[in-house]
């Protein structure tokens, strides 16, 4: 199997001058599931948006065996789903169903594909019913769920999500455990919640200041305080 | 003040109006405004008609044959507009106030004004409460408006909650640090000092907004968007929407026709 | 100051009824073509962003709309918005996320009417968003880059857009036999000449937090597409204006302005073969014997045809 995600030596600048990363290395191989953890403006999110080519900065990003360039972008944006922090980002139509076919859609599928794989899509998540409902009257945890749908209906290998427990409340949260635990994809997270990194995530990356300062297994940085510390992380 | 509790007009249903093609529902209303647009003044027996049209439907869609009708006076003030027309308009004089003069030729435009505009708002609303917003957005689409612009409807509807929960709390906010000094003294600065708190958080708005596009564009070319709006498939019109279809523009058509010839 | 309260409510947003049906048509064809030439011109100036920036800002001009600020006298000072977003955005996409906002307020809340909604959008979409983007750039001329060519300009833009947009709607009503011009223009013009005030200072307001916080924003509205449009805009407006002078013209009722052209005797000379072409043409309603004969005609046909079409399903659906 290919190596699901592969970045060397990656530096960005924002086009006002503020540089975001220097020199980031990571890989990633199928199937697994690893936690980016770091404090804010470490470069967590400018790294994410790497991943399908929205920001191109300087160096390799290989995303399941292909170098990402400008010829390919719309199969590696099939391939890798990224999940944006706040749904209301992600969830831009006005009705669920809409929105999870929207992936589809725009990949240029058949209609009758985009309708299986969105019914689908929601089934995965445990939305089937919400299909026909407005965005705006869910709960954060019914939308974290459906924005996860539209990135499945497009039939990603890779999920990134940004921050997926972020303002849950702790039954939204656990369900949001309990499904991220059941896909069967590669999974990258950032998040700041240590307590799922520990429960989900078997690989940790610690970020800060725009590069990747540690890489290795979540129990062992988890039981190292000072390394804990001088990134700004907690364990609660 | 904030439209945010009536944001959602539609009320769930499935009457027979409820369930008819979006489509035809805009379509219908449309005309039924244009009908009413065109009739000529004083034209009674057709506004009497066409008031008994907006009754049925109305009571068709199950939310009670007065429900238009209660809402229907939101354009009641823009009356105001109009209102120097039995003076200003020559005729047969009606009444006299010192030097104003009231003409029945003006009296009658001005209340055929006021009829025909009554009507078209129950329409419109009958319309709105009986289609949800997302419904009649494919209908518009369907209708061949341009895919761009319907998107850009479809957007702003979706975001006008979020939005609008941004101004309330920056309205909440503003309230919470505008406590008067002293008893009796008004609270808040001069009228320039007023517009310019109320300006910055416009600014401050616009600059969320702006940020939130910048994102939800993210999101969109994640998904594989590249600036072309494609859709999914619309439903055909069923028998029973083309009957309800043909059978209300042969009323309209009626009416109107009574209106002009009597 | 009782008056304006008593005139307040008399916003730009025309119900239906208000406006003859020639007249609403000639506003819908104005701001097709407006919608039509602005959906074009944002295409190539945004891209792909197009469809996102402008609806979440036709957003934010509707929630902006509801932060108001008291004036005087109960009434209270609120955006209309259009000049805002010209400043910011360019005139033509603030063409679009008006039309997204007054044609949601006419769909979802009845505010201005769906016949009448073709010439809300040019008054408040279309003519806030050029006048107000014509006056800024002219004071831009005048004082130079900068900060206080950026707040006096967005002031007299916002103040000359609402007053535009108010005259325009005064000549339309009068147009349509609803109000003689010569009580409609002083009555409008006077409210919202007040009105424009509370226009300009949230306009100011807005445009000073921006300035402060995000400059580059501003770049946006300044490289937007505007100099080719200008002879569109020309045009769309000597179009409007003409179609009002024929309507005046026309009708049958002299009001306002007809009479102080008549007293001033140039109208006769101007207009009279246009009144040899459509002897007895009348506006508001239809008394042109041909016009109503045709009319009937149609209508007629239409009644038949529907008759038939039920009768034809009731005898299929008893076959089959």
């Amino acid at each position: 199997m290919p190596i699901a995600v592969e970045v060397q030596d990656l530096h960005f600048k924002y086009p006002d001058g503020h540089g975001a990363l220097f020199g980031v290395s990571l890989r990633i191989e199928t199937g697994e599931r690893v936690a980016l953890v770091g404090p804010n403006g470490a470069g967590k999110s400018t790294l994410m948006l790497h991943l399908n080519g929205i920001l191109q900065g300087e160096g390799a990003v290989r995303v399941a065996g292909r170098a990402l360039g400008n010829g390919n972008l719309g199969q590696v944006r099939a391939t890798v789903g990224l999940v944006f922090q706040d749904p209301d980002d992600q969830l831009f139509s006005p009705t669920v169903y809409e929105d999870v076919a929207f992936g589809p859609l725009h990949m240029g599928l058949a209609l009758d594909e985009v309708r299986q794989r969105s019914q689908a899509a929601l089934k995965a998540v445990g939305m089937e019913a919400y299909g026909p409902r407005v965005s705006h009257h869910l709960s954060v945890g019914e939308k974290k769920r459906i924005a996860i749908a539209t990135v499945l209906s497009m039939d990603a290998q890779i999920l990134v999500l940004d921050e997926p427990t972020a303002g849950l409340d702790p039954r939204a949260r656990r369900g949001i455990i309990n499904l991220l635990r059941g896909l069967p994809q590669t999974i990258l997270a950032s998040t700041h919640d240590l307590i799922l990194v520990r429960e989900l995530f078997p690989r940790m990356v610690i970020m800060d200041q725009g590069r990747v300062v540690a890489d290795g297994p979540t129990t062992r940085f988890l039981a190292d305080q000072a390394l804990l510390e001088a990134h700004g992380l907690e364990l609660p | 003040m904030l439209h945010i509790d009536l944001a959602d007009q539609y009320r769930r249903g499935s009457s027979r109006v409820h369930r008819l093609d979006p489509r035809v529902k805009l379509a219908g209303a449309v005309l039924f405004i244009v009908v009413a647009s065109a009739l000529p003044a004083g034209a009674w027996g057709a506004y009497g008609l066409l008031f008994a049209a907006t009754l049925v439907v109305a009571a068709l869609t199950g939310l009670g044959a007065g429900f238009a009708l209660k809402r229907s006076f939101v354009a009641l003030p823009f009356a105001l507009a109009a209102i120097s027309l039995p003076f200003t308009v020559a005729g047969r004089p009606l009444a006299q106030f010192g030097p104003l003069v009231v003409s029945v030729e003006g009296t009658v435009r001005f209340a055929s004004i006021l009829i025909k505009s009554w009507l078209s708002v129950q329409m419109a609303i009958v319309m709105t409460f009986t289609t949800a917003f997302p419904d009649l957005l494919w209908g518009l689409r369907a209708l061949r408006l341009p895919p761009a612009l319907v998107a850009i409807v479809s957007f702003m509807y979706r975001y006008l909650f979020v939005l609008a929960d941004e101004a309330l709390r920056l309205m909440r906010a503003r309230a919470s640090r505008s406590g008067a000094g002293a008893p009796g003294r008004r609270a808040g600065g001069s009228l320039w000092w007023r517009g310019k708190v109320a300006g910055g958080m416009v600014g401050n708005l616009t600059l969320r907004a702006f940020e939130r596009s910048e994102r939800i564009h993210a999101s969109m070319t994640a998904r594989g968007f590249q600036g072309e709006i494609r859709m999914l498939a619309t439903p055909v019109l069923t028998d029973r929407d083309w009957n309800a279809l043909v059978g209300w523009v042969t009323f309209l058509a009626m009416t109107a026709l009574i209106g002009f010839v009597f | 100051m009782s008056w304006i309260n008593l005139l307040a409510p008399v916003r730009l947003h025309i119900p239906d009824g208000f406006l003859s049906t020639t007249v609403s048509l000639v506003g819908w064809l104005l701001a097709v073509g407006a919608i039509g030439y602005a959906l074009r011109q944002t295409r190539g100036q945004l891209g792909s962003r197009q469809i996102p920036l402008m609806g979440v800002l036709a957003a934010f001009i509707f929630a902006a709309q509801a932060i108001n600020f008291p004036v005087a006298g109960g009434t209270s000072g609120h955006l209309l918005g259009g000049t805002l977003a010209a400043i910011v955005l360019g005139p033509w996409a603030a063409v679009l996320v008006m039309t997204a906002v007054i044609g949601v307020q006419a769909l979802l809340f009845q505010d201005g009417g769906l016949l009448a909604l073709g010439f809300n959008i040019v008054n408040m979409g279309v003519l806030t968003a050029f006048t107000g983007h014509f006056a800024f750039q002219l004071l831009k001329r005048i004082l130079g880059e900068g900060r206080t060519s950026l707040l006096v300009g967005g002031a007299l833009g916002a103040w000359v857009s609402v007053m535009a947009g108010a005259a325009a709607t005064a000549v339309e009503l009068a147009a349509s036999g609803a109000s003689p011009l010569g009580v409609a223009l002083p009555a409008m013009a006077g409210v919202h000449a007040l009105i424009g005030i509370g226009e300009a200072l949230i306009t100011v307001g807005a445009l000073a937090f921006i300035y402060a916080s995000r400059r580059d924003l501003l770049d946006l509205g300044a490289r937007a597409p505007a100099k080719a449009a200008a002879n569109w805009v020309i045009v769309g407006l000597g179009i409007a204006l003409s179609v009002a002078v024929f309507s005046f013209a026309a009708s049958p009722h002299p009001d306002g302005l007809e009479r102080v052209a008549a007293d001033a005797g140039f109208l006769g000379r101007a207009l009279g073969p246009v009144y040899t072409l459509l002897p007895n043409y009348a506006i508001p309603g239809i008394s042109n014997q041909v016009v109503s004969g045709v009319l009937a005609v149609v209508l007629g046909t239409l009644v038949v045809f529907g008759i038939t079409w039920a009768l034809a399903r009731r005898q299929r659906r008893l076959g089959a």
